[in-house]
């Protein structure tokens, strides 16, 4: 199945790469204000990319082997798109309102996408590498994209330091792997590591590796950047990286270790079990005192990285199926919190304390219950979709039996709860203090489809499961 | 006797550049701007070594990858001046100690 020149399997990104490009144009050129209108093309594209996606040839092997499209991949693909689409058009209101709207937000957030997609389709250390920095290059801008903010800037210079600090190991990781394995393709290293040639130099490459990867997730032990970049940068950013890079980081990441480093399964699955553990405990703890919503969302977001790495820890299909189930109602949960996150404005003024929810449940009742189910689901009660996620990577975990990292994630969860409780008590039987403006319609929207996603979840699962199983099946088989 | 020069001594030299980059970000207490250099030390290390690797392997694979990481660097290090200059313009000062908006 292989050719060499079969652009088609690579249309999303192609298409996205060029629609960037065009678009940069029209706003380039285009007189008056064109972010609105940039960013609605910008959602189009999204789309359009995304139907690419589902429509388009799976079980492909394209550019000499480099670049792959199965299952695995496509679903990986459609949660980035739906992302980024749903992050950036809840971005377009907030960036007017807090004068900083300008264009080519929009198409740097396209790159990243595009980068993204990369790294999922990724099947070479070579578009490994490369999809990975067009998403982090774009990232770091997009993090100090509210330029005349301090706190803004200085979140894009730390994640710019640590981000080209973690790729750096990460390249340093790929060079040893190169040189002891004579190859950069994921079929060619897997093949002489399946072949008992894995030297200590692929170990130092996979250390390595690992370790930039864990990075790029924000997982415990290389999490320290994480509160302080979700803290300053631009809502909207926050929430993109929430979601959308840890999607790609850890799809990329299940591909690396069930592809080429499949055979040396025991020695990673110790580092990655370390990882998650780690990862939920911090998730866990140090978000109890934190006043700040960003900030804690960013624990929030590192206990739940924590989660989902229980799955790849697994190393088999139900563990790979349990951290797809689990990224994909992650997404929902996730933009609908950011969803009443950037409708948090007193008079056009942006706030980020958590006290500031006072009392929401009077004030603005909806958006109260629709924050209280997103909360409920993140700590993982039934019958809403986050314990569902939690459900299937403590199953996968405890029938590989890796009880020890089960019990961890029950535990951990219930601290977690602990703090998202906390704002559900804040909405509800704290006093008032003033009401915020109306929401823009865009959000309510996403926020409605979101907080439906995850109480119907339990309605109609079928789906996303099958999806997820059909994908996770399709990492294991050999590709053609 | 002259001693040729083989991989290992390659591997070596770009082991200890890359750790001096290493070093020279998490020590450095200075300046930012250190950190970009240290950070395109750590970089050129892993040129080194792919290098090295192709040349040892009979590969070009390696080179081609070099060439790719020499494009991302320059994108990276135009990157990370810009971010330095709008942090200079709010903070007006590049010290790596003045970073403390916002604590962990």
């Amino acid at each position: 199945m292989t050719s060499a020149l079969n652009l088609g399997a690579a249309l999303p990104e192609i298409f996205l790469a060029v629609a960037g490009m065009a678009l940069l144009m029209y706003g380039v050129f285009r007189k008056g204000d064109t972010t609105t209108s940039v960013g609605w093309m910008t959602v189009i594209a999204f789309i359009v990319a995304a139907i690419f996606v589902v429509t388009g040839e799976t079980n492909q092997l394209v550019f000499g082997g480099s670049f792959i499209t199965d299952s695995f991949s496509a679903f990986a693909k459609v949660l980035i798109l739906a992302g980024g689409a749903f992050t950036l058009i809840m971005a377009l209101q907030w960036l007017k309102a807090e004068k900083i709207a300008r264009f080519e937000f929009c198409i740097i957030m396209l790159f990243a996408t595009t980068g993204m997609l990369m790294m999922a389709s990724a099947n070479d250390l070579i578009s490994f590498y490369l999809g990975l920095e067009l998403q982090s290059l774009s990232a770091y801008v997009i993090a100090a994209f509210n330029r005349d903010n301090l706190r803004s800037t200085e979140a894009g210079l730390k994640y710019f330091v640590l981000g080209a600090v973690a790729s750096g190991l990460l390249l340093y990781g790929m060079s040893m792997l190169y040189g002891f394995t004579g190859t950069t393709t994921f079929a060619g290293i897997a093949e002489v590591i399946g072949a008992g040639h894995a030297g200590t130099g692929v170990l130092v490459g996979l250390v390595f590796i690992l370790a930039g990867l864990s990075f790029k997730v924000s997982a415990a032990p290389f999490h320290m950047w994480t509160p302080d970049v979700y803290e300053g940068a631009p809502t909207p950013v926050t929430a993109f990286f929430a979601i959308a890079p840890k999607v790609a980081a850890l799809a990329l990441m299940a591909r690396v270790l069930m592809g080429p480093f499949y055979e040396m399964a025991d020695q990673w699955q110790q580092v990655v079990w370390l990882v998650a553990a780690l990862s939920m405990f911090i998730g866990g703890f140090a978000a109890i005192t934190q006043t700040n919503i960003k900030r804690l969302m960013a624990y929030s977001s590192i206990g739940h990285v924590g989660y989902a790495l229980i799955g790849l820890a697994v190393a088999d299909e139900q563990g790979v199926r349990g951290m797809l189930i689990y990224l994909a109602i992650y997404l929902f949960m996730n933009v609908g919190t950011f969803a009443v996150i950037l409708s948090m404005r007193f008079k056009g003024r942006a706030t980020e304390q958590i006290s500031d929810l006072s009392g929401l449940s009077k004030t603005h009742p909806v958006m109260a219950l629709w924050l209280a189910i997103f909360m409920f689901s993140m700590a993982g009660i039934p019958p809403l979709a986050g314990f569902f996620g939690k459900l299937y990577v403590f199953l996968a975990a405890v029938q590989a039996e890796l009880y020890g990292l089960a019990v961890i994630g029950v535990l951990t969860s219930v601290v977690a709860a602990f703090y998202y409780l906390r704002i559900i008590k804040v909405m509800y039987f704290d006093e008032p203090v003033e009401a915020f403006d109306r929401p823009s319609r865009a959000t309510s929207a996403i926020l409605g489809i979101c907080g439906l996603f995850v109480t119907l979840f339990i309605v109609y699962p079928a789906p996303i499961l099958a999806a997820a199983s059909a994908a996770a099946a399709s990492l294991f088989q050999m590709p053609g | 006797m002259m001693m040729a020069v083989g991989l290992s001594h390659y591997l070596t030299v770009a082991a200890i550049l890359f750790t001096l980059g290493v070093f020279g970000i998490f020590l450095n207490r200075k300046n930012v701007i250190i950190i970009l250099m240290s950070v395109e030390l750590m970089l050129l290390a892993v040129n080194i070594n792919l290098v090295a690797f192709s040349a040892f392997l009979g590969d070009l694979v390696g080179q081609v990858f070099t060439m790719f990481v020499l494009t991302v660097a320059a994108a990276e290090a135009a990157i990370g001046l810009a971010i330095v200059v709008v942090f200079f313009r709010n903070r007006g000062s590049i010290e790596v100690e003045d970073i403390n908006q916002m604590k962990g």
